[in-house]
């Protein structure tokens, strides 16, 4: 085997299927990119520290799901800091994160990564710009509205809803499960609520209206 | 002392065994618990996803209905579901840390007229079984020590992160002083908190199955006879997953995974109905078999 690199410029002849059509620039100028990303998030998700990292990675070999991601936690908060808000904000990553705060507590700058895996998370919920029938955006905003109007959760609806939104024949693949559950008495089909849902309400609406005030 | 007891939403739907297990073993320790009335959803990993304030708002609420329920002084919320857990103690530990946070919660729990002060404690069940009940005692209760049983005991991520309130972040070391102070025997094993892939199972399968799945291989290999769990999540992905993740890998895994509640009861001679063992896919062999009775179990 020759110890040459094989370059892709080399093969170009071999395989004309290679030749680039189109010539494109591969990196972004710092004027094309959102210069205070990295600060605003810093802030909403406690990360003061998040500007000192020192990109060592062990982020990204302790989390158990950086092999799915399409960035890793370490590129992520490079590029965070960077000012990539738009291939942060699209990416697989933040959706990913399964909030098991092993990096959180490996991280020698103390960043707190899950942290940040949320406020990314917000921030792409609110404009969105997830993939369209992404289930975890999708469960995030059943889970949020259910709580909201019932003070509880109730699992078997919540996930018939995921479903019903995101992929209905998946349901189908779930009905033996579900079966299974009700008859060890482990799934409930009455809806979960408490008592003083006014207060509760009231309480919630009072946050929101404070935000309203341009109280971030 | 007495303990305000948190259930949240899965301990009354797919964890209701937990629920059933552990008021039934509170019972015969004599540990005194009442239910925090009217408690909310603590909101788990979705509801920060969408609104962070609003998420400590609805956590808070029930750190402030703990505070008023118990009258003066400190109080104890046990949480026994490891999301509950955590949002909790995270909600305590920011409002204490952020003023900026505490100044938000406080003036909307104020709309209402409830003002929380800090009072309450968040507790886990392995905590108060281990640190304030104390295992010697525990171990006067068992009458069937599981002899010979080897256990894997996941404690899965949130109970102890971030906040190792009670116990090593990565190595912990609670569950396993438990099973021997029944007499069992806790297997060593790595993946005692690697991520059981939580809500991935139902969102994101392909990757949930395979979370699972390593720590299934991992505990099978090294031989436990059964898993058990403080988290109504990894219970559910650990059992209820088992078949499809066999099919999928083709994999013979057959272990049952129990909640820790659930082995401590069996040993202590607690009927099975009360533990809810009844519910299980998996039912453990152990249960009739080996209960030679007799004999408690040094620690």
């Amino acid at each position: 085997m020759s110890i040459v690199p094989i370059i892709p410029s080399l093969l170009v002849k071999d395989s004309p299927a290679k030749v680039p059509r189109k010539i494109s620039r591969r990196i972004k100028f710092e004027s094309e990119l959102d210069l205070s990303f990295g600060e605003s998030v810093a802030e909403r998700a406690y990360g003061e520290n998040l500007l000192s990292c020192i990109q060592c990675g062990t982020c990204s070999a302790t989390c158990p799901l950086s092999h799915y991601m399409d960035y890793t936690p370490r590129r992520i908060i490079a590029m965070v800091r960077e000012g990539f808000k738009e291939e942060v904000l699209n990416s697989l990553t933040i959706w990913l994160c399964a909030s098991c705060y092993s990096c959180y507590v490996q991280c020698p700058r103390q960043i707190h990564i899950t942290d940040i895996m949320y406020a990314l998370k917000r921030e792409a919920i609110a404009r969105g710009g997830y993939p369209p029938r992404h289930p975890i955006p999708v469960l995030a905003r059943e889970f949020f509205s259910r709580v909201k109007r019932h003070g509880r959760n109730t699992e078997s609806f919540l996930l018939v809803s995921l479903y019903l939104k995101t992929n209905p024949f998946a349901m189908l693949k779930e009905a033996w499960l579900g079966t299974r559950l009700w008859l060890s008495g482990r799934l409930s089909l009455k809806t979960e609520s408490i008592k003083r849902k006014k207060e509760l309400r009231t309480i919630l609406n009072a946050v929101e209206a404070e935000k309203g005030d341009g109280h971030q | 002392m007495k303990y305000l007891y948190y259930p949240g939403c899965s301990l009354r739907s797919t964890g209701r065994a937990y629920e059933e297990s552990m008021l039934a073993l509170f019972k015969a320790l004599e540990i005194p618990i009442e239910e925090l009335n009217d408690w909310n959803c603590c909101g788990a990993t979705a509801y920060v996803s969408i609104d962070e304030t609003e998420a400590f708002a609805l956590a808070a609420r029930n750190l402030e209905l703990a505070e008023n329920q118990a009258g003066n002084g400190t109080v104890d919320l046990v949480a026994p579901c490891s999301a509950c857990f955590l949002v909790l103690t995270k909600t305590q530990r920011y409002l204490s840390t952020y003023p900026e946070v505490s100044r938000k919660v406080n003036d909307a729990l104020k709309t209402v007229g409830l003002e929380y002060e800090g009072k309450t404690r968040v507790r886990h069940p392995v905590d108060v079984i281990v640190n304030d009940y104390g295992l010697d005692k525990v171990a006067k209760h068992v009458t069937r020590a599981l002899k010979g049983i080897k256990v894997a005991c996941y404690y899965g991520c949130q109970i102890v992160r971030p906040f190792a309130t009670f116990d090593h972040p990565h190595y912990p070391t609670s569950m396993d002083r438990i099973v021997k102070a029944i007499g069992a025997e806790p297997i060593d094993w790595p993946l005692k908190t690697r991520c059981c892939g939580g809500s991935l199972t139902g969102t994101i399968q392909e990757a949930g199955l395979r979370l699972s799945r390593a720590l299934l291989k991992e505990a099978e290999k090294r031989g436990a006879d059964v898993i058990i769990t403080c988290c109504p999540l990894c219970q559910h992905n650990l059992e209820c997953y088992q078949g499809r993740i066999n099919n999928k890998y083709e994999e013979t895994i057959d272990i049952p995974v129990l909640y820790f509640t659930q082995l401590m009861g069996i040993a202590m001679g607690i009927p099975e109905k009360e533990l809810g063992i009844q519910r299980l896919f998996r039912k453990p062999k152990f249960t009739s078999v080996s209960a030679k009775g007799g004999e408690a179990v040094h620690v």
